[in-house]
């Protein structure tokens, strides 16, 4: 996904020349051909994620159209007020843009789990949050990030989903696979699993519908209470912790849409830190977020 | 523009003073500590237009230390962004005259701030946008003592020096007081100018409160490729004898007796010390 996004930056820059990557001093071999190319559109803060997002933030409001770029939860945690007081408060032209998202550092730690960004971002006002599931998805969503404005959160795996690309919108939910037993909805590359358990379960004539849930914020409620009512059992899956991510989400939206949920089941990381690591396959299976473990919790609604 | 930069100073200590008793609001001696730093830049120094606040021309400047928002509300009031009547509604309900200074709604005000920490790197990022888009414009980042605990002022001093934004200036009001105690017993910032020189700053010592000195720091910018930091050594509450040098006055609202004998000390007679 992140060379997708370079990709989609390089183009950008190369018709907006207000475009500013601002880096976190990471990305080694994966910017060289954009910074060869665009030398006066970027800078490297150095180790600084605090400075960084602050430097882009004052460049966005004297006319750039900046872009923060680490991994993990250097560039959102490490520098959490920085988003909210200087980029959103100040409506600022700023992409926060991390690689990492979920597992997919999985063998170097807690430290590096990005498994809290969605919660804690998309409560702050102002900010648009996405999280492609697979390149495609994040070349799309780049440039209709560059195309709307304002601050933005783009939440990079290195994983991916595997679906074949499809029209995609800012803020709208795709409908991935239709069914009318339950409905799963899933957030980045994890979508691939909830794709695959709804495949095996078809096997066992059970129909279930996936929504792929591109955008955080804006959410699409409407789409969600309607995949929701027609199906009436829902399931989220996000490489994230239950608490207040994609699940929560979903379940405010139907909560308040009315739609008449017969069971509700989040499928994510319980609010723990892992003790363990693993490679993101090993981790998925280790916390039951893997194909064969949302099919079997499907299974268990269905009962 | 040119402007009697002692008597601004003077209007700016009586509208912090008479803003933070009609609204109950702290850092009083905050905002008498940087009257006279902020007089210079808005009666002298920054390139603004009161009637066209977004002019891209202009010159930008940053209250880092936000809480003393009340001197840079009435500075602007002063310079004509805003009917100076709308001071009356600062800290009240509804009001946008926040005790931190806030951008919304608020003509002039180039960044909302009120955490510290958050104006250098800020004003780092305006001076190198403003410098890449060919721009004379200066950046000027008015931060508190106190607020240099935080490190993310020290990641901003190493990028402004390191990519030379000799357009960024920041201000430094070291009035030696921080929220509790004396900066010495709290965590010590001497030797404070080799601090920045280290970092690859220029420096400027002064008098925070000498006009002249002042002045000549702001237009001492040489043809070096550094940022500069204007240390101004400062008194907190500045102007009114009983709140110089007091931590009290960090958060002691000035009411009824106070009141009346703060006016009188920054030359309010009796019957204005009553309106």
């Amino acid at each position: 996904m992140r060379d997708a996004f370079v990709r989609a930056l390089g183009e950008i820059a190369a018709r907006d020349p207000r475009v500013m990557l601002v880096n976190g001093d990471l990305g080694f071999g994966v910017l060289t051909d954009f910074i060869a190319r665009f030398p006066d559109n970027y800078v490297n803060a150095g180790v600084a994620e605090q400075n960084m997002t602050a430097v882009a933030c004052g460049m966005a409001l004297a006319g750039a159209r900046a872009y923060t770029y680490s991994i993990g939860n250097f560039p959102t945690l490490r520098c959490l007020e920085q988003i909210r007081n200087d980029v959103c408060y100040h409506r600022a032209d700023v992409t926060v843009v991390s690689i990492g998202a979920g597992f997919s550092y999985g063998q170097l730690g807690v430290s590096h789990f990005a498994t809290e960004d969605l919660a804690v971002l998309r409560a702050i006002p102002e900010l648009t949050v996405v999280s492609p599931s697979d390149p495609w998805q994040a070349y799309s969503l780049t440039h209709q990030l560059h195309a709307l404005g304002g601050p933005s959160y783009l939440r990079l795996d290195k994983g991916s989903a595997g679906l074949s690309e499809a029209p995609i919108e800012i803020g709208k939910a795709r409908t991935v696979r239709e069914g009318s037993d339950a409905v799963i909805f899933a957030t980045g590359s994890i979508l691939g699993q909830a794709q695959a358990a709804a495949h095996d379960l078809a096997d066992e004539r059970r129909s279930i519908r996936v929504v792929d849930i591109h955008t955080l914020k804006p959410f699409d409620a409407e789409t969600v209470c309607e995949a929701a009512q027609a199906c009436g059992r829902v399931i989220t899956l996000e490489e994230h912790v239950v608490n207040g991510g994609l699940g929560g989400a979903v379940a405010e939206a139907c909560m308040e849409g009315g739609a008449p949920v017969q069971a509700f089941r989040r499928i994510g990381i319980p609010n723990v830190f892992p003790s363990v690591v693993g490679d993101q396959t090993w981790l998925r299976a280790h916390f039951g977020l893997d194909r064969m473990s949302v099919a079997k919790a499907v299974r268990e609604m269905l009962q | 523009m040119t402007c009697d930069t002692e008597a601004l100073a003077l209007q700016l200590r009586r509208r912090v003073v008479q803003m933070c008793s009609s609204g109950g609001s702290s850092h009083v001696g905050s905002g008498l500590s940087i009257a006279d730093i902020v007089a210079l830049l808005y009666g002298e120094v920054l390139r603004i237009d009161p009637a066209n606040p977004h002019w891209p021309d202009r010159d930008r400047f940053i209250l880092s230390k936000g809480h003393a928002g009340a001197c840079i509300y009435a500075a602007l009031a002063e310079r004509g962004f805003f009917p100076v009547e709308q001071l009356g509604a600062h800290y009240r309900n509804g009001s946008n005259l926040s005790g931190h200074v806030s951008h919304k709604n608020v003509p002039g005000v180039e960044l909302s701030t009120g955490s510290l920490g958050h104006g250098l790197g800020v004003g780092a990022g305006m001076a190198m946008q403003l410098r890449r888009m060919g721009g004379s414009q200066r950046v000027f980042v008015l931060l508190s003592d106190g607020e240099c605990d935080e490190g993310s002022n020290w990641e901003a001093a190493l990028f402004a020096a390191h990519h030379r934004l000799a357009n960024l200036c920041a201000i430094v009001d070291y009035n030696k007081l921080q929220s509790l105690a004396a900066i010495e017993d709290t965590l010590a910032l001497e030797p404070f100018s080799d601090k920045w020189r280290a970092f690859g700053w220029t420096v400027e010592r002064v008098d925070g409160h000498d006009h002249r000195a002042l002045r000549a720091a702001f237009h001492a910018r040489t043809q070096s490729d550094r940022p500069t930091v204007i240390i101004a050594d400062t008194v907190k509450g500045r102007g009114v004898s009983f709140m110089e040098h007091q931590v009290l006055w960090h958060y002691r609202s000035p009411q009824g007796a106070e009141l009346q004998a703060a006016l009188l000390e920054i030359g309010y007679g009796g019957e204005q010390a009553n309106a």
